[in-house]
Parts: structure tokens; C-alpha cells; sequence
């Protein structure tokens, strides 16, 4: 089923010339032995052409801000943008206090046309202080859409003003949709938000138990991060905080007491890894929960980084114990996996990570890309010192951070820490080429027409990716699964997600529904009659 | 009905000469509408002897929206009918959106009534965005004058408004009607303001000497033909108004480059300067 570069070449014959040479650039035919193969990524999608991408806005309040439960999460601008960032996610959260959990809220200053002519900071400030009287958050966010950075309303004094006058931290973030080229750029201003006033805030110095750890770019999205705690805290870890699914201001703020950070979607997070490695001495460690194979790999990296022989040896108790549980329920669906082949084009972290799902179901995964990830995200982390910066990179700015005199702590001796990263992925990702199979295809910000083609070409067996491509390639007669929301299932990491995964993917398989995808008059005559002789004498 | 947009840098004295020359047209028994498209709404202080207390925007603030055109349209000297856009306050929202939303508004409420002669446009300063560029769009003003002195920068806003007009010009009816110099006494001031508006492919439609008269006739919130009738001065916006109503000059100007404008100030503006 592999693709020659002919046939590529060939889909994008159809562009004009200009097009056809830029997206060349981002599409890669894996060849291990050509050595590094370069991908171009993050750069603008070219005008006109239908991309999945999102907005900056969308990285911000929807991706990175939205599942803080204890926030209340303001849009300031017209309805939609607070509409459509509104849990479509499915970020799941519950609270213990549940009046001080607001995920359910969507909260809009709903600007109108006046609002636009005449500034929209003092209805802004209204709903600051409505917000702040009828939920009395912890604190409050502000998302500023297009328009509001059109004409200029000034959020960030509207936000200063009224933590003054409420005495709760409110938080201005300047994500107007058009900043960047996708969402990616979202991220990172939610991530230099949160850095500068969030974590570190909070008083303690000490965790409250053992092998403490921040579970970084794991946004609950079906109940995901509920099922990785579950393990986590089976093994012995106490999760200090979950950036950012079902994860709360309260949390955040002592995340600076954990004593490793884990990462499960690099390029959302990876910024807030970073800067905490640089402020106190916290290592991270690029992570994977998706499949079984890939999560006691993680977390035997992570015994292996906090080196306690009781910790080690009840990490493979729990993983036996797990592996035994779930590998008859994974055996059954094999059988209707067995073969298949997968298209998996996700975000920035998971068209990378289900790959190793789908091969333990026995599904070899032909075609895989993200929407909004960087070289890195492909390629690995040495390649950064090459990226270019450009005017759009540059438009959003660097938080730059420095070692916290008073909590700074080397969490190891650095020859150890070396000794380490040579074993484990410390601070490391190796990007999603190292594990790509030859002649399989990466694709960057794919885009409708490609996926169209790629699909006729590859004929893959099921199709994973968002709401905004899946029904173009379902009516297409391939089922489709959407790694974003997970449709209306759940969990899929872990191992309890490993099976709901593989059942879910298995009745996609099996569905009657595909004996029905031909309408009747394709294969059906409209009229039927027969001919005869009239009027003949 | 002819519209009429008045562009030129700020503080050149747009809504004074738009306002002389509106009541002066009213006085000769036209019928005339001036639309204030400046978010600090004191276009229309002359013909109605002091601000407007109401502007088409303010009635979009307002709750109801139920909102009618006698609310906003008010008559100024001789039955000419003021109205204001408006806009918001220096530093917050978006003027040039308040201009689209306004003259919008001011279509579906009726205003443009087919008994009018003429509408005023005066619009504030530079075309610096598509808002301020709507009375030359979608068909609004089809003759556009341009106010200017023989000052290097009057030039220069005179100029960059005639590149709007020149991209406007080429999907509709608008076009450049001519410059006005409204003198600041600069030497050869007058040659200059020909040459200038001969280069564009327009012509220099009239020169408003300056008078003191001016001043003491805006202090008393009113237009020099309505404060001093008989004074000279009133008679040369009489015959500004004469020109513009008998004008059938109508081009698609031809700006020019920088350092060509910068060439033809050298050449008649600072003849001595040089020599």
C-alpha cells in the first residue's frame, strides 16, 4: 500500500506552481536510510486552502485555559468564538468543591456593533465584576478574539483595574485569533500566562506525599488523565497537578513542589516544561500513555528516574498485574483488527502517539501528521537551534525566566542527570519520524484536498482525525474516529483506554452502517418499464 | 442629488469651508444635507450654531434602537439638514467601523430623500481606513474636493487621498471634482496649488483667501454668509459654491510620487528659497 513519490508528485501537479512547491515541503515519505529527513512546519497555510487548523485564540482559552476548572474562562468578543471553545473539547472535570467548578459555564462578554465602534473595555469590566459576584472564582481569565485587537481595547488594564478592585488574580491573555499561523501560537501565550502568574504562587514548599509529579499537555479530553492518576497513584506517585485537565488554579500554583514533570502533548506544553526545568531545577520527562506498551514504558522511565527499588518493583507489579488484566480483552478485538491500516492526522501530540495503539491492535498506521506542531514535534528536539525564526514566530512573545533564588534545587547530581538522559527521554522528545515505519507518509497541516487524495490512493482502514474532516471521509465509506474529542467515547489512554479504544475502533470496523454507504439509486434503477410497440398499425 | 465628500489634512479647515460653501448653497435655495463623518462631531457647529446634541451613534448606545430621523437630523441655516455620525471617544473602539455603521443607518432611516440637492460629506483628515473611505464607496459621493494650502504636508494628505480615490475610481462612480486652497498665505501659494492640481489631471476649483473674519464668525458659532452677509469674504464662498455647482470637471486623479511632489514644491513653492 505505500505511496511512491510519483504518485505525490502527482497529487500536487494540481496546484499552481507556487503551492505545489510549498507543500512538496511538507510531506515526507519515511526513508531510514536518508538519514534525518526535513519537514517544513509551522509556517502559514497558504490562503484559499481548506486547513484544519485552529486559531490562537482556539490554543489559548480552548486548548490550555478552558479545562482549569476553578477559573472562570471570560471571551472577550463576539459570541461565537466563547461558543465554539465551549466544551467541544470534552475535557471532563469534577471538584470536590463542586461550586468552585465552572467547567459547565461559557462566558461572554457577547460583543454588538456599538461595542466594536465605541471599545468594548468597560462592558468587559461589567462582566469582571458579575463574574466575580455571582460564581466567586478563585480567579478569572480574559481571552481577547480578532476583534478586540482590531480596535484596540486594552485587556490587560481592564484586568489590572479589576483585580484591584476584587482582590482576585485576573488574568489578561492577548490571544487575538489572527496572532501565529495556528493555534500553536495560542499555547504558547497561555503558557507564558500561567508561567507568569500561576505557578510558583502558592505557599507550600513540600508536596504532600511521595514521588511527587505534574502531569504536563494532558487535557482530560474523555476522562484520559483520570485514567493515568489511577495508575500513577496505584504505583505510588502523588499527582501535584494536571496542566491543564481537571486541573485547577489551586494546584497549579504548588506545581513548583513536584519532583519531575511529565509531558504528554510536547508541543501545547512544552514551554511551562522548559521554564520550570530553568526556574527549579525540575527535569521533565517526555511521556506517552497511549497503548499499554507505551504506558509501562513511561512508567518504567519514570522509575527508572526516581530510582527507588520499592518504587521500581511495584511499578511491574502494576503493570503485570495490568497487562494480565487487559491483554484477553485487547486479544478479542484483535482478531477484528488484525490487517487494518490506519490515516492518523491529529493535533500535536497524538498523530504520533496513537501509532503505537493501532500496532498493538495489529493496525499498521500508513499516513500520519499534525495540524499545528513544529520541526521538532516531527523531527526531535536537536533540530531546534535550526528552526528559522520568522515574523510570525516572533510576533509572540518569550517569557524569559530565571533560576528561583529560593526554590531552585538540582533534583540530582548532572552526572547522573547525563547518565540518565542517555537512557530515558529527559527533557527530550524524539519527535514522530524516529518512529515511523518505511514508506509510510508524514504530512504536515494537511489540508481537504490532500486528505481526499491520500485517502483515494491509500485506502486506509479507518481514518483518525477531527469533526472537521471525518465526514467527508466517512461518506467516503471509511470509518472515522475522532482523536481530538474521541466522538462521545472514552477514556482512551492507559490501559482501561487501550480497551475502550480498541472496542470502539473494532465496531467502527464491523458497523453494518457500510452496507448502506451506496444509495439505492446507484445500483437501482430510478424507473423500470419495458418497451413496447405503440401506434403501430 | 449630488454627494459631495470633503477630504484634506486635518486641521485645514474642511468643516469651515464645507459649511460656508453648504450655506451659501442653501442661501442660493438649494436643498442640503451635511453628513458630519468625524468622531468628535463639530462638522455641522456652524449651521446650527452650536454642537449637535445627538448623533446617529449615540442611538445605537441607546437601549430600543427604536430610533426616529427627527431625533438626529436637524435643520441648521436656511433649512439645511445636520446630521452627525459620531463616534467614540480618542483612544477606544473603531471611528472608521462608527462611519460604515452610521451612514448605513442614515440610508435605512430614510435621509436621503429625493428632493435633496446635495449631500456634504465631511470626513476627518486622512483616509487612514476603510471607514473613513466609505463615503467614496458603495456608491455614496460621486465628486470628492479635496481642501489643501500650498504647506509641503496639505499637499502630501492632498495627494495620498487621491491614491483612495484613484482605487475607489477604478470599481465606481467616484471622482475628483477638484482642489480647494484654503490659503495660508505661503508664497506662491496660488501657482503653486495650480500646478499642483493640473499634475493630478484636476483643476485648482477655487482660492479661499484667508480672513480674520473667518475666525470671529466661528466664535459666534455661525457661518461667515450667515454672520456678515455683505462682507467680502461671503462672496468668495459664494463663489466657491457658484464653482462648485457649475463644475462639469470630473477625473480620476493621477497621483504622484514622493519625490515628485517634493520637485514641484521646490519648483514653485520655494522659487526663492532656491535661488
Amino acid at each position: 500500500m505505500a505511496m511512491t513519490l510519483e504518485q505525490i508528485s502527482e497529487m500536487l501537479a494540481k496546484y499552481p506552481v507556487k503551492v505545489e512547491k510549498n507543500r512538496k515541503k511538507h510531506i515526507v515519505i519515511k526513508d531510514s536510510a536518508a538519514g534525518r529527513q526535513e519537514i517544513e512546519a509551522n509556517t502559514r497555510t497558504i490562503p484559499g486552502i481548506i486547513t484544519n487548523r485552529g486559531c490562537a485564540y482556539a490554543g489559548c482559552k480552548g486548548v490550555v485555559l478552558g479545562p482549569l476548572k476553578d477559573m472562570v474562562h471570560i471571551t472577550h468578543g463576539p459570541i461565537g468564538c466563547a461558543f465554539y471553545t465551549w466544551g467541544a473539547r470534552r475535557n471532563k472535570a469534577r471538584s470536590e468543591d463542586p461550586g468552585q467548578n465552572f467547567m459547565n459555564y461559557c462566558v461572554s462578554t457577547d460583543m454588538q456593533e456599538s461595542d466594536i465602534v465605541f471599545g468594548g473595555e468597560k462592558k468587559l469590566a461589567k462582566v469582571i465584576d458579575e463574574v466575580a459576584e455571582i460564581f466567586k472564582p478563585k480567579a478569572i481569565t480574559v481571552s481577547a478574539t480578532c476583534p478586540v485587537g482590531l480596535i484596540g481595547d486594552d485587556i490587560n488594564a481592564v484586568a489590572k483595574a479589576a483585580e484591584e478592585r476584587l482582590g482576585i488574580p485576573i488574568l489578561a491573555f492577548s490571544c487575538e485569533g489572527y496572532k501565529g499561523v495556528s493555534q500553536s501560537a495560542g499555547h504558547h501565550i497561555a503558557n507564558n500566562g500561567l508561567m507568569e502568574r500561576v505557578i510558583g504562587a502558592g505557599e507550600r514548599e513540600e508536596a504532600d506525599g511521595k514521588y511527587p509529579i505534574n502531569i504536563l499537555g494532558e487535557y482530560n479530553i474523555g476522562g484520559d488523565s483520570w485514567e493515568i492518576e489511577r495508575i500513577l497513584e496505584e504505583v505510588g506517585y502523588t499527582v501535584v497537578s494536571v496542566m491543564t485537565g481537571d486541573g485547577s488554579y489551586e494546584d497549579l500554583q504548588n506545581a513548583h513542589t513536584a519532583e519531575l514533570n511529565l509531558v504528554q502533548c510536547h508541543r501545547s506544553i512544552n514551554y511551562i516544561a522548559g521554564m520550570l526545568e530553568t526556574k527549579y531545577g525540575t527535569p521533565w520527562l517526555k511521556v506517552n500513555f497511549i497503548g499499554v506498551a507505551a504506558t509501562a514504558e513511561s512508567l518504567r522511565n519514570m522509575a527508572a528516574y526516581f530510582d527507588d527499588p520499592a518504587l521500581t518493583a511495584r511499578t511491574e507489579e502494576v503493570i503485570a498485574r495490568e497487562l494480565a488484566r487487559v491483554e484477553p480483552q485487547l486479544e478479542q478485538y484483535r482478531k477484528l483488527c488484525e490487517g487494518k491500516t490506519a490515516f492518523c492526522f491529529v493535533g500535536g501530540s497524538r498523530g504520533h502517539h496513537y501509532q503505537g495503539l493501532f500496532a498493538e491492535l495489529g493496525i499498521d498506521t500508513v499516513l500520519a501528521g499534525y495540524e499545528f506542531a513544529h520541526r521538532d514535534d516531527y523531527e526531535g528536539r536537536e533540530v531546534i537551534p535550526e528552526i528559522k525564526t520568522d515574523a510570525d514566530s516572533k510576533n509572540i512573545p518569550d517569557l524569559h525566566v530565571s533560576a528561583d533564588e529560593r526554590r531552585f534545587r538540582l533534583k540530582m547530581s548532572p552526572e547522573r542527570l547525563a547518565e540518565l538522559k542517555r537512557q530515558i527521554p529527559l527533557s527530550y522528545y524524539a519527535g514522530m519520524n524516529a518512529d515511523m515505519a518505511d514508506g509510510t507518509i508524514m504530512v504536515d497541516d494537511l489540508n481537504h484536498y490532500e486528505t481526499e487524495e491520500f485517502i483515494k490512493l491509500l485506502k486506509p482502514d479507518i481514518f483518525a482525525s477531527g469533526i472537521k474532516d471525518k465526514y467527508v471521509v466517512q461518506k467516503m465509506g471509511i470509518p472515522a474516529k475522532q482523536l481530538h474529542s474521541y466522538d462521545y467515547s472514552g477514556p482512551y489512554a492507559g490501559f482501561n483506554g487501550a480497551v475502550n479504544f480498541a472496542r470502539d475502533v473494532s465496531m467502527g470496523f464491523v458497523s453494518p452502517t457500510w452496507n448502506f454507504i451506496v444509495p439505492p439509486w446507484k445500483d437501482e434503477p430510478l424507473l423500470t418499464g419495458s418497451v413496447t410497440e405503440e401506434g403501430v398499425a | 442629488m449630488r454627494q459631495v465628500a470633503i477630504y484634506g489634512k486635518g486641521g485645514i479647515g474642511k468643516s469651515t469651508t464645507t459649511q460656508n460653501t453648504v450655506a451659501a448653497l442653501a442661501e442660493a435655495g438649494k436643498k442640503v444635507m451635511v453628513v458630519g463623518c468625524d468622531p468628535k462631531a463639530d462638522s455641522t457647529r456652524l449651521l446650527l450654531g452650536g454642537l449637535c446634541q445627538k448623533t446617529v451613534l449615540d442611538t445605537l448606545r441607546d437601549e430600543g434602537d427604536d430610533i426616529e430621523l427627527d431625533e438626529i437630523l436637524k435643520p441648521g441655516f436656511k433649512d439645511t439638514r445636520c446630521v452627525e455620525s459620531g463616534g467614540p471617544e480618542p483612544g477606544v473602539g473603531c471611528a472608521g467601523r462608527g462611519i460604515i455603521t452610521s451612514i448605513n443607518m442614515l440610508e435605512s432611516l430614510g435621509a436621503y430623500t429625493p428632493d435633496l440637492d446635495y449631500v456634504f460629506y465631511d470626513v476627518l483628515g486622512d483616509v487612514v481606513c476603510g471607514g473613513f473611505a466609505m463615503p467614496i464607496r458603495e456608491g455614496k459621493a460621486e465628486e470628492i474636493y479635496i481642501v489643501a494650502s500650498g504647506e509641503l504636508m496639505a499637499l502630501y494628505a492632498a495627494n495620498n487621498i487621491a491614491k483612495g480615490i484613484q482605487k475607489y475610481a477604478a470599481n465606481g462612480k467616484v471622482r475628483l471634482g477638484g482642489i480647494i486652497c484654503n490659503s495660508r498665505k505661503v508664497d506662491n501659494e496660488l501657482p503653486l496649488l495650480q500646478a499642483f492640481a493640473e499634475e493630478l489631471g484636476s483643476q485648482l476649483i477655487y482660492f479661499v483667501p484667508r480672513d480674520n473674519l473667518v475666525q470671529r464668525a466661528e466664535i459666534n458659532k455661525k457661518t461667515v454668509v450667515d454672520f456678515d452677509p455683505a462682507a467680502g469674504q461671503a462672496n468668495e464662498y459664494r463663489r466657491l459654491a457658484a464653482a462648485i455647482d457649475n463644475n462639469k470637471m470630473f477625473v480620476i486623479p493621477k497621483p504622484m510620487t514622493q519625490d515628485r511632489l517634493e520637485e514641484l514644491m521646490m519648483q514653485h513653492g520655494f522659487l526663492d528659497a532656491i535661488a
